[in-house]
């Protein structure tokens, strides 16, 4: 594992500069595009190779909800700090989750640090593994993420279930990317009134779409009349993307483009599908933060596989949880506001101290703005001479 | 009684024996550990006196001091070791101001439990960096806590240098203009330890950094001994680092990533764990500001010795009243390198 070959290719200057002059040369002066990527994966490759600087002004990118820490209502960060305080489990979850405030600031950190057994895993079958060495204490997987993490977890529910490992359980916060784009743009055409700018195209996400196929945003494209091209994750992909949605702008055209061939096929990854259709069904509804309550946007686990279900195997109280009034995550995920535009953005809300969920996880908008984006125009020039 | 007498007899068992807690209560289980591991390991006439210090003459210039705790897990590592760590990370800390270290003192607290064969390896690992190092351990203390009260073995050294007079290198003096030089490939030791974590491991040729960087430093001085600032990239990485003295020196630092070296197994294994090799862990690196107009004579002495063949100018100090690190990216825009927020993090999308 050494050698991980094929990543220069994907980040080569020259092909850079060639891509962007194609860019440069497509997008029309008289207009704008506004475009917006749905995944923190895209998110964080733009700002980390500041891709943004290598497109004309009139060509924005919007950063969208795709990150699945980002996305966590506090009501459901609150089941897991009830799980971890209250119910003396092992929890165990991704390690982004652990500094995402809660109600009243608290975080899964910090109730580690009071004594709870909270514990990062990097994947779901480390969490099984936990509970197989720890047969005396509860163990709750707390599973986050959109479709790319979902079979893992439909994995490991299928083993602990055939081991018939009584200590383990998931608490599913399992949710589906394309009711989150529709919801975007379905929000924004009922709320004519907000001037929301205009999103003209959107680039599809990578791994997502490497499960789930390319063939669900069809029906987005037909519906919205909104260009979609699911790219990678590398930053020529983004920048292929880019091109490949301003050409479809330009034409007029409006279809679902796979700038991702070497990983996605229109119908996906089938055997994983099956995975999860074996063990998840459609909830009626869930809470997105910033999005609010989406129908049929998330997944619960079947009733045949309820014995590992921790919502059902722990009494967990449910409160809806206003977020902080001042916080703009709602706002930053649709696309309607900027990170620099919320009051809160590097005054009170810091990665090291975050206000929302959009600071957290470095795929979130504000983080990554934060991180990597604020650089002053006016010390560019002395970076040409670095080195 | 007749029992322990008879182990003390037959001296430590290193292949069946633990530390107990009678090893750090200050009877003779103690006297033995200390006789029979730590004098006969780390030889040399100040620890053979037996005091509860050691003496020494200083010479002329500047007295350095620095001292550093060292918990790691796992404890052995590919290239290294928690003992040769806690000599190199404190020798260096001292050789980062331009000076000659001197002695060392080291401060042990043990778990109970914790097997004599490891202590045994830690210790010979330690010796060994030492001798390396022309360094001696001259002083020591040795504590035992409760099995659960502690995480196999947590060592602390405080090391004592000099500086030639002269030499002035210190984390505000850095100033724009300064061209900023690194010893060589970052990234090596974190990921060579993340390579055995329990919960991650992958395998990797890839070895730990980790040595003394001293005698690299005393050409470097000889060269240039106008260098303004000295650091080595630790926790945290060179993004820490220079983000640490931007702050100190008030100035904003523009880097090239093109110039970073960064080995092809780092990049490797950072491209699939989702980090970023600006932020991963050395232990044998250093990173130094001097002006433009030494920066070659200094480079080439660093390229000169063994740690330092592969050293480059990876930037420049700017004028920045915000105190920014920036980077011209390989790709060809830019971006902010920022403190690390918590911990690095693998992705999870």
């Amino acid at each position: 594992m050494t050698t991980v070959r094929f990543i220069d290719e994907f980040r080569d200057r020259t092909l850079a500069a060639r891509l962007a002059d194609g860019i440069a040369a497509a997008a029309r002066p008289e207009r704008a595009y506004r475009l917006m990527e749905f995944c923190g994966g895209h998110t964080h490759a733009i700002f980390r190779y500041g891709v943004q600087d290598l497109l004309p002004a009139n060509v924005k990118m919007v950063h969208g909800p795709g990150c699945p820490v980002c996305v966590l209502p506090m009501g459901r960060i609150d089941h897991a700090l009830q799980l971890a305080r209250e119910h003396g489990v092992i929890l165990l979850t991704y390690g982004d989750l652990m500094r995402v405030p809660g109600p009243e600031r608290m975080t899964l950190l910090k109730a580690k640090a009071e004594g709870a057994d909270v514990r990062m895993v990097y994947s779901a079958s480390d969490a099984l593994a936990c509970a197989r060495a720890n047969p005396g204490r509860e163990v709750v997987f707390f599973a986050i993420g959109f479709e790319t993490t979902t079979p893992p977890t439909a994995i490991v529910l299928r083993q602990a279930k055939a081991e018939s490992l009584a200590n383990f359980s998931v608490h599913c916060n399992h949710v589906l990317t394309p009711p989150a784009i529709t919801s975007i743009l379905a929000s924004a055409s009922d709320q004519a009134d907000t001037p929301a700018p205009r999103l003209d195209g959107f680039i599809g996400p990578a791994h997502v779409s490497a499960v789930i196929g390319s063939r669900p945003f069809e029906a987005f494209v037909r519906d919205y009349q909104r260009p979609v091209v699911i790219a990678g994750f590398e930053p020529l992909d983004v920048m292929q993307a880019i091109l490949m949605l301003i050409r479809q702008l330009n034409d007029g055209r409006c279809e679902v483009e796979n700038e991702y061939t070497r990983v996605v096929t229109r119908d996906g990854n089938v055997k994983a599908q099956a995975l999860m259709a074996d063990v998840f069904e459609l909830r009626d509804s869930f809470e997105w933060r910033g999005l609010g309550w989406l129908d049929r946007s998330a997944l619960k686990i079947r009733d045949s596989y309820a014995a590992f279900d921790a919502e059902k195997r722990f009494p967990l109280k449910s409160a809806a949880i206003a977020d902080n009034k001042a916080c703009e995550c709602g706002a930053v995920l649709r696309g309607i506001r900027e990170p620099v535009e919320c009051k809160l953005f590097a005054t009170v809300c810091t990665p090291e101290n975050p206000i929302g969920s959009c600071m957290v996880s470095s795929e979130g908008a504000c983080a990554a703005h934060y991180t990597f984006g604020r650089a002053r125009p006016a010390l560019a020039p002395a970076l040409a001479d670095a080195g | 009684m007749s029992d322990e007498r008879r182990r003390m007899a037959g001296g430590l068992d290193y292949r069946h024996g633990r530390i107990e807690l009678w090893h750090g209560s200050g009877g003779r289980a103690m006297a033995q550990l200390i006789e029979e591991l730590f004098e006969t390991s780390f030889d040399n006439p100040f620890l053979a006196r037996r005091n509860d210090q050691a003496c020494f003459e200083v010479g002329a210039g500047r007295l350095v001091m620095t001292t550093d705790g060292f918990v790691i897990a796992p404890l052995f590592f590919p290239g290294g070791d928690i003992g040769c760590l806690a000599v190199h990370g404190t020798i260096n800390d001292i050789a980062m101001a331009g000076a000659r270290p001197l002695y060392l003192a080291v401060a042990m607290i043990i778990e109970e439990g914790f097997p004599l064969a490891e202590l045994k390896a830690i210790v010979a690992s330690m010796a060994a960096a030492a001798k390396a190092a022309g360094v001696a351990i001259v002083t020591g203390d040795t504590k035992v806590v409760e099995r659960g009260k502690g995480d196999g073995i947590f060592i602390t050294t405080t090391g004592v240098g000099v500086v030639p007079t002269g030499v002035e290198i210190s984390a505000e003096r850095a100033r724009p203009g300064d061209a900023v030089l690194l010893s060589g490939s970052i990234g090596d030791h974190g990921v060579a330890v993340l390579s055995k974590r329990e919960s991650l491991a992958f395998e990797t040729e890839l070895r730990s950094d980790c040595a003394s960087l001293h005698d690299l430093v005393a050409r470097m001085v000889e060269a240039v001994p106008g260098i303004h600032a000295m650091r080595d990239p630790t926790r945290g990485g060179l993004a820490a680092l220079l983000n640490e003295i931007a702050q100190q020196s008030q100035v904003g630092i523009a880097l090239n990533e093109d110039a970073i070296p960064v080995a092809p197994a780092v990049r490797g294994a950072c491209e699939l764990l989702g980090l970023d090799p600006l932020y991963v862990a050395n232990e044998g690196k250093l990173v130094a500001f001097c002006p433009a107009e030494d920066a070659e004579r200094l480079l080439a002495a660093m390229r000169a010795h063994p740690l330092g063949r592969d050293a480059a100018q990876i930037g420049t100090v700017v004028e920045d009243d915000r105190h920014f690190v920036q980077m011209q990216t390989s790709f060809g825009g830019h971006r902010i390198v920022d403190w690390l927020a918590g911990d690095q993090l693998p992705r999870i999308c």
